[in-house]
Order: structure tokens, then C-alpha cells, then sequence
């Protein structure tokens, strides 16, 4: 089984619980690859991809490149601000130009949401979306339920909070999506400036209090506060944020006791979450780096590759 | 000259018509409007089984030029009127240069006598260069033929500006027709603030952005006596407020799209940027309230907001995309299809919502099948059955949400001062 029934990822809402299990499984014997003394298999050598990201990012981009190398595909990243797009040049003049060079498949983050389904239709490349604007983030939420089922042992039936700017948060929407497909109950919580409208439509539960929607989780996702977002008035500074929001021992007491925090990075330490949990022992932010790296070599291959036994063989 | 519509069904609201006539027109006029009529030296055209209706007018189009003539011109946006059932069209004054001054609405009147198929009645800008900040030379652009004065595709944010143009609008009688948004609610909003733009990650515009300024403008009719007319309805907050207002006896119409009435902001759901429109496209909620207002009199007319834009404007990012649908050729079909032919509207009431509606709103003399009126006539056939294919339409705005769908009743023939213009859906002209 392949992901072939479809050309492009775009975004957890329309993939299958059987798609997001197959890449999941996948992820398994690659991330064994990441540990090895020689990090290199042959599995997709002599494919082309490209990352282009209209938007800053260090991880996801490093992420992507080095997945693409571990299995010897050759890997480009386009930067954007070096480009001909400061020329003027039309995204779609950008894109025709990159695909006659014989790429694959593009790894694609956007500032403005839809760009990569825009993208996806007007190009026989196989597009990743790495983020579009408050849409979705596919392979981080990937990268978070993978990194949730390693620790549980299961998805099904867990209770996971997601903390601060769910409006903004493409991380959110593809978490809610991905997680919902496996019976989580999943609650969302923030500022009410912050949270988007008729968000219980999402199958969620929205809380305006830590103290509530942290009570009996399994797992708590904190999402990256953006300084903008006070500097536009949707809420009134850093500090009272953080008063509210902020993830700190204290306000995990009602959780689990073997709760885990995820955070995407990068981090703001003192905002949205304390360096207590963040270097204490509920957090698995590194292994979610590492992990992630698994999960979009899964997701290479599978897209350019072949079968699952190959790469166990 | 003579021409005679025999055997169809004619609906005349103005006089009160509705049933099989033949109509009569002689050098460019109604002659008569009668059962059975048999003149001598007659060209006749069989219309039975089509409706036959007073010439429609479409008082919300951009016509583009001067300026932007790459997206539409005179002569190809009379052109997509005729083809789309309309007699004439108002044709808003955002060109470049804008029509704020007695040169430039001169310029257009001009361009349309010599290359217009159908009327063309300018609207003239409230403030100069629609900057909200000045009026526009008003009388001139009165004297020039502009029907009303509108900043349309802006708002007038400062209501001190709206209230002085409404006093000043008022010595002339002359509609003043508001793009009612608050700009800073709906900034930087790609579609309507909802259930869907939550899923899409598009930011919102909300309802209510356009809710208060609507309630604004009622307020300055109120107290300033003119008459306001509020452009693209679109929200059922400001259904209320005007059918509130109409209570009270405040002077003030509205309109409404085809594409408000018709598609909801879930057809956002693949970033087409054709789905891209200010107002944006709203919730099952608010198509309820519209079409609820047409059928009670609180809506006053149909119109198009045609926008018709170049490919390269909506063919890129969605955030990047310029709003506007191009909707001269398939406002007669959507209506049909989507509304008369489910019985949501009758056919009467429709063709008084492009008729005498905007008629009245603009206090022209037109609309009616009157004896010795200018023959202005729409005729429609209910039955044919045709799929909406941009390639084909005489805008050069291919922009529409509604391509490929295959819709039930279309206009088939467009007489203007009593020549026919147009055709099955082409200009013959």
C-alpha cells in the first residue's frame, strides 16, 4: 500500500485514519534509520524534491531536507527572498519554472492559506504543504500523534489540550483534524479573542480556563503565542497572557500525572509555557524535533518511494 | 419600423400585465400591449412559452473604463448586459481616473453612445478620487447625466463626510448608494467570518461590519431627509435593520447579488479565488434572510456587482486575488434557476426586482411596457437549459463561481429602444 491514491498532502482534514495510520507505521523503521551509525538508505535516490518556503522556518525546512537526504533523494531548498519573487515574478511563473526542472515533489510553507492547494492544481508535482497561513501544518500534527502513540502506546480515546492563539494556529486545526480521526476527545483552550468562531462545530470543547481543560488530560500541545497578535489588540500584554496561559507546574496539577507536553517550537519561555516544564520531565519537545524527522521521511516515501517492506527489508 | 413579440406571456408589473399579450412596437416605441394583435407589414416573432418583460436594468455594474480596460470596457460590458438580458446598466464611477468631475462622467456617457449596446447610466463618485475625504463636484456630475453618487468598492468611513454628502445629495434628489463596510472590522478578511473560515484558516469578515455601517447610514437618511440606497446586501442584520427602517418610513432601498442569494461561503472550501467577493459569500443564515426579504419588499432590486477582472488577477494566491464576480451573463439564470424555478420567487415579483425596483431606487423613468415608452424589452425562456461556460461570454472577466453549472432559464432575446440586441445568449448587433 502507497499513498498513490493521491497526488498531493495538503492537510489532515481529508486524509483517511488508514492513510495517517500507514504513514505513522512507516515512520517506525525510519526513525531506526536516524539512529544509525550510517544514516543513509537508497530508497528514494535519483528523486528530486524542493522546499520552498515563503515564510521564515528553521525546522520544518531543516526537517524536510534532511529526511529527503537520509534516503539519498536530492534536495533543494529555494529561498524565497533570494528569488525572483522580489522580481515580481507571479507564483505561478515561480512554480512552472521549478517543476521543468524535473523536481518530484515541493515541500511548500505560505504565509496566506490555500496557496498550496493553489499550487497542487496547477502542477504535476506532488506538493507537501509544510504550513499555510491558519489552515494546517500536516506533518507537524503527523509528528505529534506520532510522537503521542509512541509514549501512550495508542491515540484512541486520550484527552488532549491545546493551549493559546487556536485562531491563528494551523497547528491546532491539523491536531484537532488528525486527532479527532482517532477518537480523542480534544479541548481547546485560550484567550476568547483568540479562539475561532463556532469552534465546537470542530468536535472540540472550548475552555477559557487552564485549570478546567487540563483537568484528567492525557496530553497538552502548546502553541506558540506570536507577539503580533497583542500589537493588533487581541489581548491586552505578554504578562497578563502569560498569567492566564501560560503552562506551568502549578496549572498541570489537575492533569494526569503522567501527562505529556508538546510544544512545535520555537519556543517562548515565560509566555507560553515555563522553563520548568519545558527541560522538566513531562515534555518530550526534543523527541517531537527527532520524530519529526521519521515522519516526513515516511511521508517521502511513500510519496516517491515504494512499499513499507522495502524499507524494513 | 415594426416588430411584433406575438403569443408569449407578458409581465408588466408597472401596469398591472400578467398573461399572454403580443406586444407592438413601432420606430423604437411600444405601440401596444394586447391580446391577438394582427398589424399589416409586421415582422413577427413567435415568443410563446417565453415571458416577456420590460427591459431589465442592472443598477450595480463596473464597467472599468476609463482605466482599467484590460479587466472590461463599454463596448464589452454592454455586450455581456445584452447577452445577459439587461437593458441598461449602472455603471459605477471606481475607474481611473474616477468619475468625480464633469470630464470623466462626459467621457463615459460619450464612450457609451458611441459603443454601447444597451443604456448606460453613469454614477458619479460621493468624494473626489473616492478618497472620503471631499466631495465630488456633485451638481456637475448631475448635469453631466450621473443617476446617483457612490463610493462604491470603498466605503465612506467618516460618517461627517456621508452626512454632508446626503444633505448636499438631497437639493438634487439624487440616491446616494453605500458600500456599507467597516473597514476596520473586515480588514484583511478573505471571506465571511464563520464556521467555514474557522476550517479554511481564511480570516473573517464578520456580519457585523457591515451591519453597523447599514444602521449608520439609515440613521444619516433619517436625520438628513436624502434618500440612501445600501449596495450588495448581503447580511441578515442589515435585513433587519432595513426592513426596520421602511417601517419607520425612512427613504432607503437595497439590493441584492445573484451570487448572495444563490452561494454559500462553503463553496471557499478549494481557495478558487472566482469565489473571492466583496462582500464576501455568506452563510446558509444569512441566504435565508435575503431571500426572505425579497419576497416581502424589504429588498427593492436585484443586481449584479458585476466585477469583471483579468485571469491574472484571480489566477494566484486567494489572499492576493481582487474580489468581484463577473455576473452580467448569469444573474438572469441563477435567479431562475435557483429561486423561480424552486418556487422560492415568482416570476412576477422577479421581474419587478429588475425592474420597477430599481427603477424607483434610482427615480428613473423606466422599466414598464407603458404605450409610448422606448421598447426596452427582456424576454426569457423559462425552459432551456444551459451550463455557464466563461469561455463564451462577451465580458472580458471570466471570474465566476457559477462556471460549469448547469442552470435552468435563460434570457433569449434583449430589445433596446426597439431593436434587438441580442439574442440566445448572443449579440447580434
Amino acid at each position: 500500500m502507497k499513498l498513490d491514491r493521491r497526488k498531493d498532502l495538503l492537510g489532515l482534514r481529508d486524509l483517511e485514519r488508514e492513510e495517517i495510520e500507514l504513514i505513522l507505521d512507516t515512520a517506525v523503521p525510519m526513525k531506526d534509520i536516524i539512529k544509525r551509525d550510517i544514516k543513509k538508505v537508497p530508497a528514494l535516490r535519483g528523486k528530486a524534491m524542493v522546499t520552498v518556503f515563503y515564510e521564515p522556518s528553521t525546522r520544518t525546512r531543516t526537517s524536510f531536507e534532511i529526511a529527503g537526504k537520509y534516503l539519498s533523494a536530492d534536495t533543494v531548498n529555494l529561498a524565497v527572498s533570494t528569488s525572483s519573487v522580489q522580481k515580481g515574478e507571479s507564483l505561478r511563473d515561480t512554480i512552472k519554472t521549478i517543476e521543468v526542472m524535473g523536481f518530484d515533489l515541493m515541500v511548500m510553507r505560505h504565509s496566506m492559506s490555500g496557496t498550496p492547494h493553489y499550487v497542487a492544481r496547477n502542477t504535476k508535482m506532488r506538493v507537501i504543504n509544510a504550513g499555510d497561513g491558519a489552515n494546517e501544518h500536516p506533518t507537524q500534527a503527523l509528528l505529534d500523534m506520532y510522537t503521542i502513540r509512541e509514549r501512550k502506546g495508542t491515540l484512541e480515546g486520550l484527552k488532549v489540550a491545546i493551549v493559546g492563539d487556536i485562531l491563528h494556529s494551523r497547528v491546532a486545526r491539523s491536531n484537532i483534524y488528525g486527532l479527532g480521526k482517532f477518537g480523542c476527545e480534544i479541548r481547546v483552550v485560550g484567550p476568547s479573542t483568540l479562539m475561532p468562531p463556532e469552534v465546537e462545530k470542530l468536535s472540540v470543547k472550548a475552555y477559557y480556563s487552564l485549570e478546567e481543560a487540563f483537568a484528567d488530560v492525557d496530553v497538552i500541545n502548546v502553541l506558540r503565542i506570536q507577539r503580533e497578535r497583542q500589537q493588533s489588540g487581541l489581548f491586552p500584554s505578554l504578562e497578563e497572557y502569560a498569567n492566564l496561559y501560560m503552562v506551568t507546574p502549578e496549572s498541570l496539577k489537575k492533569a494526569k500525572k503522567d501527562v505529556l507536553v508538546l510544544h512545535p517550537g520555537p519556543m517562548n519561555r515565560g509566555v507560553e509555557i515555563s522553563s520548568e516544564i519545558a527541560d522538566g520531565s513531562k515534555a518530550v519537545i526534543d523527541e517531537q524535533v527527532t520524530n519529526g524527522v521519521a515522519v516526513r521521511m515516511a511521508l517521502l516515501f511513500l510519496m516517491m518511494g515504494g512499499s513499507k517492506s522495502e524499507i524494513v527489508a | 419600423m415594426k416588430l411584433l413579440l406575438k403569443g408569449g406571456r407578458v409581465v408588466d408589473p408597472a401596469n398591472k400585465i400578467d398573461g399572454v399579450n403580443d406586444v407592438l412596437i413601432i420606430d423604437g416605441k411600444i405601440a401596444a400591449v394586447e391580446p391577438e394583435l394582427a398589424p399589416q407589414d409586421c415582422e413577427t416573432v413567435d415568443v410563446s412559452g417565453k415571458i416577456i418583460c420590460p427591459g431589465f436594468i442592472d443598477m450595480h455594474v463596473h464597467l472599468r473604463e476609463p482605466g482599467f480596460e484590460y479587466k472590461e470596457d463599454i463596448a464589452s460590458g454592454t455586450r455581456a448586459a445584452a447577452a445577459g438580458g439587461f437593458t441598461a446598466v449602472c455603471c459605477m464611477p471606481n475607474t481611473k481616473p474616477v468619475v468625480d468631475n464633469i470630464a470623466v462622467a462626459g467621457f463615459v456617457k460619450e464612450r457609451a453612445r458611441k459603443c454601447g449596446v444597451v443604456n448606460v447610466l453613469p454614477v458619479g463618485a460621493i468624494s473626489k478620487g473616492q478618497g472620503g475625504k471631499e466631495l465630488a463636484e456633485i451638481a456637475d456630475l448631475v448635469a453631466a447625466g450621473c443617476v446617483a453618487i457612490s463610493d462604491d468598492g470603498k466605503p465612506v468611513m467618516r460618517a461627517d463626510i456621508m452626512r454632508n454628502a446626503l444633505e448636499y445629495a438631497r437639493m438634487f434628489a439624487l440616491p446616494v448608494l453605500s458600500h456599507c463596510e467597516d473597514l476596520n472590522l473586515s480588514q484583511d478578511g478573505q471571506m465571511h467570518e464563520g464556521y467555514y473560515s474557522t476550517i479554511y484558516g481564511l480570516k473573517g469578515i464578520p456580519a457585523v461590519a457591515e451591519d453597523i455601517m447599514a444602521a449608520r447610514d439609515i440613521l444619516l437618511a433619517k436625520s438628513t431627509g436624502a434618500h440612501v440606497h445600501i449596495c450588495h446586501l448581503s447580511t441578515k442584520g442589515a435585513v433587519e435593520l432595513v426592513r426596520r427602517a421602511k417601517d419607520e418610513g425612512i427613504s432607503v432601498s437595497c439590493e441584492v447579488t445573484p451570487h448572495h442569494l444563490a452561494l454559500s461561503d462553503k463553496i471557499v472550501e478549494t481557495y478558487d479565488a472566482d469565489t473571492k467577493v466583496y462582500p464576501p459569500l455568506r452563510s446558509e443564515e444569512h441566504i435565508a434572510a435575503l431571500r426572505e426579504a425579497l419576497n416581502d419588499g424589504t429588498v427593492n432590486c436585484i443586481a449584479t456587482d458585476h466585477a469583471p477582472h483579468e485571469k491574472e488577477s484571480k489566477d494566484c494566491e486567494y489572499h492576493l486575488a481582487s474580489p468581484g464576480i463577473s455576473g452580467l451573463e448569469t444573474a438572469v439564470a441563477v435567479i431562475m434557476d435557483k429561486l423561480v424555478s424552486k418556487g422560492l420567487l415568482d416570476v412576477k415579483k422577479m421581474v419587478e426586482l429588475f425592474t420597477t425596483g430599481p427603477a424607483a431606487a434610482l427615480r428613473i423613468d423606466r422599466g414598464t411596457l407603458t404605450p409610448g415608452k422606448p421598447a426596452d424589452i427582456t424576454v426569457i425562456d423559462p425552459d432551456v437549459v444551459k451550463k455557464v461556460d466563461p469561455a463564451v461570454f462577451y465580458s472580458k472577466g471570466r471570474n465566476t463561481p457559477f462556471k460549469g453549472m448547469e442552470m435552468k432559464g435563460w434570457p433569449c432575446m434583449t430589445i433596446v429602444s426597439g431593436k434587438v440586441v441580442a439574442r440566445d445568449g448572443k449579440v447580434i448587433i
